[in-house]
C-alpha cells in the first residue's frame, strides 16, 4: 500500500474480480483509502464490482463528503450563566416548595383525620427503630474518642475530673445531636429522595393526583412529623450512650469511678445543655425531611436522576446541617446560654 | 349480608347521584387552549368539546401534544391561556372542595398503570374508596375484588403486586381503579399500547363493555388504528397546534389535510379500515 503514495498517474482502476466478498465496513476503509488519490486529482475506476456492492461504494463516496456534526462547546461565560440560573431557579423551588409544605401541615392541623397515622407509625420505626443499633455504637465510640482526647491534655496540668465538663457540654450540645443527624440524614433523607424520585418516574406520582390524593399530604408530611418525633429522641439515646462510652474511658485512663463521674455530672451540667440538643434535633429534623423530600419531587426522568438526586439530598442535608449547628453555637454563646 | 352491605355502600358512596347531569351539555369544554414548553408551543388557540356519553379517540403525531391535552383535562397540568370546563366546573377558578368532589367523577388509566407498586392490587383498587368515603375495611375489599372481576382479572391476581402481573393485567387492573367510582367520565391514555393482539382485544372488548354498563363519557388517547375504528364514536385529530378534524372515522377518512390522510392511507390505516368494515358487516348480520 505505502507504494502507492508514490503514484504519478492520473487514474487508478480497482479491481475487485478476486474479491468473495465485502461488508460495509471494509468497503468504508477502503473508500477512506481511496479519498487520499481523489484529492491529488486522480480519477478512480471501480471494475468487476457485483451491481450491489458498486452501489455501496457509491453510498459511501457520497456518505465520506458530508462533513461530520459536532456540537460546538458551550463558552465558560455562558456556562457559568447558566449554572447561575439553574442555582436561581432551583432556590426558589425550594422555597416554594416549603411553602407548600407549611400550608399543608397547617390545614392538617384542623382536621385530625387526615393524619395518616398508619404511615407515620411506619415511618417511626424505619427511621428510628431500626436506626437505634447504628446510632447508639457511633455514639458509644465518638464518646470514647473524645472523652481519650481530652483526658490526654487534662492529664497534664492534673485536671482529670473536668473530663466530666468537656463530655457533658461537647456530646449533649454539640456532638451528639450533630452526629445522629448527620447519620439519620445519610439514612432517611437518601431513602426518601429515592422513594419519591421512584415514584415520580413510575407515574405513580400523577396518579395520586388524579385520585384526589395531595402527594404532599400522602408523602411528606408522615415523613415529617415521624422524624421531628423521632430525632429527638434519638439524639437523647446517642446522650446517654455517648456519655457511658465517656465513662468507661475515663475510669480505664483516669480512674474516675463511675459514681464520682455522674455526681459531678449531675452538678455541674445544666438541663439546658440537654435541651438545647434536643432542640436541635427538632429543627435538623425538619431539614433532613424537607431536603430529602425536594429532591425527591425534583427527579427527572431518567436512571441517573435518582441517584443523583439521592446523593444531592444527603450532601445538602448534612451541609445544612452543619451549617445551621454553626450557626446555633454563635447565637448561644451570644445569648449566654 | 354482603348484598346488603353492598347496597349501603352505594347509599353512602351516593354512587347513583353523579349520574344526573343534564344529557344535552357537553362533558368537557376547551376554550382558546395555548400551552407551551418553554420556545416550543403545543397548542395554539386549541378548541374541543366532548359530549356526553360519547368515545372520543385522540390522535395526533408525536409531539402534537395529545398526552399534555389529557393532563390539561385532568389537572396535572395548566395551559397558559384558555379556559376548560369539565363536568360543568371551570378548572381555572375550581376550589378545593370542587376539585375534591371532582377527583371522584372521573377515572384515569395510565399508560404504564400508574398503580402504586408497595401495595397489592387489591389495596390499589380499593385506594380511592378508602380516601373519599367512610367505608369498613372489609367492604372495600369485597367491592375492589368484585371489580377486579369486572376488569377481566383472575380473582387471584388481588392478592400479587403491580410487578408481579404481566402488561395486560396491569392495564386491567389500571381500568379496575378507574372504575371503583362509578366514574361519569374516563380517561383513557394509549390503553392498548404495547399489548399482544388477543391481549388488545380484550381492552377493546372491556371498554365497550364499560361503556355500555355505566354509560360514561371516555376520552381515549391511542395510536391504534383498529381500536379507533371499532370502538370510538367520534376521534380529534391533533397537529399543528389545534384540532386538525374531528369527526367519526368515516368523516375523517373523507377529509384532506395530510396528517388526517396519513391515517388511512398507509398500508396500515387501509387494513384496518377494511377491518372495520368487515366487522361491521358480521356484527350487523349477527344482529
Amino acid at each position: 500500500m505505502p507504494l502507492l503514495s508514490k503514484l504519478t498517474e492520473k487514474l487508478l482502476i480497482v479491481d475487485a474480480s478476486k474479491i468473495n466478498s465485502i461488508d460495509s465496513i471494509g468497503a468504508w476503509t477502503l473508500q477512506n483509502y481511496l479519498r487520499q488519490f481523489r484529492q491529488r486529482g486522480i480519477e478512480i475506476r471501480l471494475q468487476g464490482w457485483t451491481q450491489s456492492t458498486e452501489q455501496l461504494m457509491l453510498q459511501i463516496e457520497q456518505q465520506q463528503a458530508v462533513p461530520l456534526l459536532t456540537k460546538a462547546a458551550t463558552p465558560f461565560i455562558k456556562q457559568l450563566g447558566m449554572n447561575a440560573e439553574t442555582i436561581w431557579k432551583s432556590s426558589v423551588a425550594l422555597l416554594s416548595f416549603i411553602g407548600q409544605v407549611a400550608i399543608a401541615f397547617g390545614s392538617n392541623i384542623t382536621l385530625r383525620s387526615r393524619w395518616r397515622w398508619p404511615i407515620i407509625l411506619n415511618n417511626i420505626q424505619t427511621a428510628g427503630v431500626d436506626a437505634l443499633a447504628i446510632i447508639g455504637i457511633a455514639s458509644f465510640l465518638l464518646g470514647i474518642v473524645v472523652a481519650y482526647q481530652g483526658v490526654d491534655q487534662l492529664r497534664h496540668y492534673g485536671a482529670n475530673i473536668f473530663v466530666v465538663d468537656l463530655i457533658g457540654y461537647a456530646m449533649l450540645r454539640e456532638f451528639s445531636p450533630l452526629i445522629t443527624a448527620v447519620i439519620i440524614a445519610g439514612r432517611s433523607s437518601s431513602a426518601y429522595a429515592a422513594q419519591i424520585g421512584t415514584m415520580k418516574i413510575m407515574e405513580e406520582l400523577d396518579g395520586m393526583r388524579t385520585l384526589g390524593i395531595d402527594p404532599i399530604n400522602m408523602l411528606v408530611l408522615p415523613k415529617l412529623v415521624a422524624l421531628i418525633l423521632v430525632l429527638p429522641l434519638l439524639t437523647v439515646f446517642s446522650d446517654i450512650t455517648s456519655v457511658a462510652g465517656a465513662m468507661i474511658m475515663a475510669r480505664s485512663q483516669l480512674e474516675i469511678g463511675f459514681h464520682e463521674f455522674l455526681t459531678r455530672f449531675s452538678t455541674v451540667i445544666h438541663p439546658t445543655s440537654l435541651l438545647i440538643g434536643v432542640g436541635k434535633a427538632v429543627i435538623f429534623a425538619i431539614v433532613i425531611t424537607v431536603l430529602g423530600c425536594f429532591q425527591g419531587f425534583c427527579t427527572k426522568d431518567d436512571a441517573d436522576s435518582v441517584g443523583q438526586q439521592t446523593t444531592r439530598s444527603v450532601v445538602q442535608a448534612i451541609f445544612i446541617v452543619i451549617a445551621l449547628d454553626a450557626v446555633f453555637s454563635v447565637v448561644f454563646s451570644l445569648l449566654g446560654m | 349480608m354482603p348484598y346488603f352491605l353492598l347496597c349501603s355502600a352505594y347509599w353512602v358512596c351516593d354512587v347513583d347521584t353523579h349520574n344526573d347531569a343534564p344529557k344535552q351539555k357537553n362533558v368537557i369544554e376547551m376554550k382558546q387552549i395555548c400551552t407551551s414548553f418553554g420556545d416550543h408551543h403545543v397548542h395554539t388557540n386549541l378548541n374541543l368539546e366532548v359530549r356526553h356519553g360519547e368515545i372520543l379517540g385522540v390522535i395526533g403525531d408525536s409531539g402534537s401534544g395529545k398526552s399534555t391535552l389529557l393532563r390539561e383535562m385532568m389537572m396535572l397540568h395548566r395551559p397558559d391561556s384558555g379556559s376548560i370546563r369539565v363536568l360543568d366546573v371551570d378548572l381555572a377558578t375550581i376550589s378545593d372542595q370542587l376539585a375534591r368532589d371532582l377527583y371522584q367523577r372521573w377515572g384515569v388509566m395510565f399508560q404504564h398503570g400508574g398503580l402504586f407498586g408497595t401495595l397489592t392490587i387489591r389495596a390499589n383498587v380499593g385506594l380511592p374508596l378508602r380516601e373519599h368515603t367512610r367505608l369498613d375495611d372489609i367492604v372495600v375489599d369485597n367491592i375492589a375484588d368484585w371489580k377486579i372481576k369486572l376488569s377481566g382479572l383472575q380473582p387471584e391476581s388481588a392478592l400479587l403486586y403491580p410487578q408481579e402481573l404481566s402488561g395486560g393485567m396491569l392495564k386491567r387492573a389500571s381500568m379496575a381503579r378507574a372504575l371503583v367510582m362509578d366514574p361519569a367520565l374516563l380517561f383513557l391514555d394509549e390503553p392498548t399500547a404495547g399489548l399482544d393482539p388477543s391481549g388488545a382485544d380484550g381492552i377493546d372488548q372491556l371498554i365497550m363493555d364499560i361503556h355500555k354498563r355505566y354509560q360514561s363519557t371516555i376520552v381515549m388517547v391511542t395510536h391504534d388504528l383498529d381500536l379507533l375504528w371499532q370502538v370510538t364514536d367520534r376521534v380529534a385529530v391533533l397537529g399543528e397546534g389545534r384540532v386538525l378534524g374531528i369527526g367519526s372515522m368515516l368523516e375523517l377518512s373523507a377529509m384532506d389535510h395530510p396528517i388526517i390522510r396519513s391515517y388511512f392511507d398507509g398500508p396500515r390505516g387501509r387494513s384496518a379500515q377494511q377491518q372495520a368494515h368487515v366487522v361491521n358487516q358480521t356484527s350487523s348480520l349477527n344482529i
